[in-house]
């Protein structure tokens, strides 16, 4: 079994269903804060969905959009605490 | 022999991510899911860059990795402890078996500091007496 039939057979099918199942926990969700940290859930999977496709096609420029991903997932979580913070205060 | 430590490694970090999300999705509590996102989606993450990183071999992409992988295992705690602390300022419910909450009565909900000492009644009291 070479590296590309192992990463299409197994790993992505594995991320995918990880994918699906933090969606379902993201419309679910209870409180505010559920889907915040379900959100930054998905795009750390995504992080690691871009590193799998960048060996699949052999291309190590999709890494750079990984770290930009992992800039946007802090940005937006520290955001949403903040704001989740604040509205509570009057 | 390069291709299996590959394989291993990104099968162990996918394995990781889904264990993570299988507890995202049946933890009870707000608080333990965050903790979840915290420490089981770092490795899974650190595991599949490392694979992609010991596949290209080279000095950029090594750099790149290493940079993302620092990146995120300092942010995800970061941020799940701000996450953390605005959901117990905003009173979201434990779950109901919780038996013992530390902190409750050391944050003052008006200027969102932490004490270390719950405060007394008193000085209250004696401003209404002033008055």
């Amino acid at each position: 079994m070479s590296l590309s039939e192992f990463y299409y057979m197994i790993i992505i099918p594995m991320l995918g269903i990880s994918v699906i199942l933090v969606f379902i926990r993201f419309i679910k969700g209870p409180s505010l804060a559920d889907r915040v940290i379900a959100l930054d859930m998905l795009i750390l999977i995504s992080i690691g969905i871009i590193a799998v496709y960048s060996v699949v096609f052999n291309q190590s420029t999709f890494l750079d959009i990984a770290m930009l991903f992992s800039l946007i997932a802090f940005l937006s979580t520290a955001a949403y605490a903040y704001y989740i913070e604040q509205r509570q205060r009057k | 022999m390069k291709e299996y430590i590959i394989m291993i490694l990104s099968f162990l970090g996918a394995l990781f991510i889904l264990s993570s999300s299988i507890g995202i999705l049946r933890k009870p509590d707000v608080y333990l899911r965050i903790n979840i996102t915290g420490k089981a989606s770092t490795l899974g993450i650190g595991l599949l860059l490392l694979s992609s990183g010991l596949f290209f071999n080279e000095v950029s992409v090594g750099t790149r990795i290493t940079a993302t992988i620092i990146f995120v295992f300092l942010t995800i705690s970061i941020g799940g402890h701000m996450l953390a602390r605005a959901a117990y300022f905003t009173k979201t419910p434990t779950w109901e078996k919780t038996k013992l909450d530390e902190l409750a009565g050391h944050y003052d909900y008006e200027t969102h500091e932490l004490r270390s000492e719950i405060p007394r009644k008193a000085p209250e009291l004696n401003n209404e007496t002033k008055n």
